[in-house]
């Protein structure tokens, strides 16, 4: 950046161990919050807010949890909207089945509920890894949504599981309209991203990247392998949940089962892959731009084929959007596999020598 | 009785199409290490190519020799734009880049060929054989025979080129070993574009034989999706094991298709239909606790 860390002297272990240790970029943080949490709300149209902004904090917290697993601890996973499926139908159900609940209470439960689901899918990587286990995270990923499907009791008997999520009230004050659901996401996703930052670099996620860079080795340097597996699996299907939870009640309000399909986990994956693989930022510029990219090529195509007297149907487009997809993954992982976060990384880096050249 | 065993061979018979596209695969991966999640896009590919060249005026021996051009042609750019650009990256890396290639495949493919539903008629009609019929009372459709026959003369085809031809000796050698191979001067990115080129033979024979099925559609890239399990019953670099692994998972889930959806409508009542849709993946994932290499697959020692 502009500024350099010259002259922020540590003086004590508590200021060794922040998550920001630079005064700028603490600051700059606060500036981040403070805007997204107020200016945001004052300034933003319902559009931005309902169509933009609270998927794109909801999709960086799924793709967080994804990027626990396969950034972190190395363990590719094509079921994350299934976990996040557990999520939404658990917290429904808690709300449903308990009277009274608070409603954060239902969230961490259903939160808790994917997680368990999520150890009993990652019990196979303990004997298999690569793509063994990708393809064993399929089976999660269809055994899970048909069996909410299939199941009455989990969508409380509606026809084809579709779910309507109930408003939240927390002392009586409603999160119906879309500024206050907004500022719910917000908090909530902050405060686990901010978790997620510590996480990563405690003794659970050091043990997760050694696990990812050679699960041998790092058995043999006395990590325990199945609990660090399993503790992956396990906190990133709490994050998914809670992803999917936020997803049905402050994002759609009505889901059902087939809406956490393939295409889903899918989705996160790229957002990870785009965002960076292993990196907290990451995965925030990840979903912004996996969610701006089918907006932006929905104007820009038609003006295209407006030049080039080119007519496109709709089919088209969205058949134009998966190749723009499939060829910026593949030219991510070609030019820059780390992602944009790397990207705003070395940015980062020129930007603290300018103007001069070295 | 009748009605067991006439499921067991429809099992048997949609097993070795699995079979087909997890050949693909295998091709593949033994050959370049690259597990390729694409083949089920170009199989969806290649039967577009067909019908799409049929539309065009083609005569239908006309559009299959190009589909087939046309796959060598996506095999070769693959090769050489995503692959070859990722020499020595970690398998997960290639892995997920043939994600993104399938994305690309699925969004191509209808742009050039058109997206409408379409059936392939390859002049056998999907009906009973009499004569079978009439001695034993079971039916077994004569487009499945036929294509068992087609799968099964394709494997031996595939087994004599890798055995006897020279071709297919390099084949095996990258397969052992990539460096050992360049070193006695096999060409690598020749031998790969050749893998891509049979990948993309056997995908198109795939597509043909579904797609003469089902109609071309975009569910034959999902469809194709359970060659996955297949594989991993019957490990990823065996031939035999491909062919084994279709068999099992064809018969077991159309076994669990007819018999687990009554026994749990009398314990929770309401339609479990569609248990065919996730009994491959977890049936393969149980398998995996027992036998983590498959039934064929090669032991995996690790070292630090």
């Amino acid at each position: 950046m502009l500024y350099r860390e010259a002259g922020q002297f540590k003086t004590t272990y508590k200021a060794d161990s922040q998550i920001f240790p630079i005064l700028q970029d603490r600051v700059g943080m606060m500036i981040l919050l403070s805007v997204a949490a107020i200016g945001v709300p004052l300034f933003a149209s319902e559009y931005w807010i309902n169509a933009i902004l609270i998927p794109f904090l909801i999709f960086s917290l799924a793709a967080l949890g994804l990027n626990f697993l396969t950034g972190y601890a190395g363990q590719l996973s094509l079921g994350s909207a299934a976990f996040m499926a557990v999520g939404a139908f658990a917290t429904y159900n808690f709300q449903l089945r308990i009277e009274g609940i608070p409603f954060f209470l239902s969230f961490i439960l259903g939160g808790l509920s994917a997680a368990s689901v999520g150890i009993l899918f990652g019990l196979p990587s303990l004997r298999i890894k690569g793509f063994y286990l990708a393809v064993a995270t399929l089976a999660a990923q269809f055994f899970v949504v048909w069996c909410l499907t299939k199941f009455p009791w989990f969508s409380n008997n509606s026809s084809s599981g579709v779910i309507s999520a109930q408003t939240l009230t927390i002392f009586g004050f409603a999160f119906d309209t879309p500024i206050s659901k907004y500022l719910l996401v917000l908090f909530i996703v902050a405060g686990l991203a901010l978790l997620g930052k510590n996480l990563v670099r405690s003794s659970t996620g050091r043990a997760w990247m050694a696990v990812r860079d050679m699960d041998v080795a790092a058995e043999v340097i006395g990590i325990p392998l199945m609990k660090t597996k399993l503790m992956a699996f396990a906190i990133s299907s709490f994050y998914c949940g809670i992803a999917g939870a936020l997803y049905a009640y402050c994002y759609l309000g009505t889901v059902e089962p087939d809406g956490f399909s393939l295409e889903l986990s899918f989705k996160i994956l790229f957002m990870v892959i785009i965002g960076g693989v292993g990196s907290i930022l990451g995965n925030f510029l990840g979903a912004g731009f996996i969610l701006l990219l089918p907006i932006f090529l929905d104007i820009v195509l038609p003006f295209i084929s407006k030049l080039l007297h080119l007519p496109l149907s709709n089919a088209t487009i969205s058949h134009i959007q998966l190749m723009v997809f499939g060829a910026l993954i593949i030219f991510f992982l070609i030019v820059e596999p780390h992602g944009l976060a790397r990207l705003w990384q070395i940015g980062k880096e020129k930007l603290r020598l300018w103007p001069f050249p070295h | 009785m009748k009605f067991f065993i006439e499921i067991v061979i429809s099992g048997i018979l949609s097993g070795l199409m699995y079979s087909l596209v997890a050949l693909g695969f295998v091709l593949i991966y033994k050959a370049s290490g690259v597990f390729n999640f694409a083949q089920g896009a170009m199989v969806y590919a290649a039967a577009l190519a067909v019908v799409g060249f049929i539309d065009y005026g083609m005569p239908m021996w006309l559009a299959i020799i190009a589909a087939f051009v046309f796959m060598v042609i996506v095999g070769i750019l693959t090769e050489k734009f995503v692959l070859g650009k990722l020499v020595n990256q970690p398998p997960i890396t290639l892995f997920m880049a043939t994600i993104g290639l399938s994305f690309f495949l699925d969004g191509l493919s209808p742009i050039l060929f058109g997206s409408e539903v379409r059936p392939i008629n390859l002049g056998i009609v999907d009906e009973p054989i009499q004569t079978i019929m009439d001695l034993t009372g079971i039916g077994i459709s004569k487009l499945d025979l036929f294509s068992s026959g087609i799968i099964i003369l394709l494997v031996i085809i595939l087994a004599l080129l890798f055995q006897y031809t020279k071709v297919g000796r390099a084949l095996r050698a990258v397969a052992d070993d990539h460096q050992a191979a360049l070193s006695l001067g096999i060409p690598l990115e020749n031998i790969w574009a050749i893998v891509w080129s049979i990948a993309g033979f056997v995908a198109l024979v795939a597509g043909l034989l579904w797609g003469s099925r089902n109609g071309v559609q975009f569910a034959l890239s999902l469809t194709a999706l359970k060659a996955l399990p297949v594989l991993i019953l019957g490990g990823f670099t065996s031939v035999p094991g491909a062919i084994v692994g279709g068999i099992i998972i064809g018969v077991s889930e159309k076994l669990a298709e007819i018999y687990i959806p009554p026994v749990l409508q009398d314990a929770f009542g309401g339609n479990f239909g569609g248990i065919e849709g996730w009994f491959p993946y977890i049936f393969a994932l149980l398998f995996l606790l027992v036998r983590p290499e498959g039934l064929f697959g090669e032991k995996h020692i690790d070292r630090v």
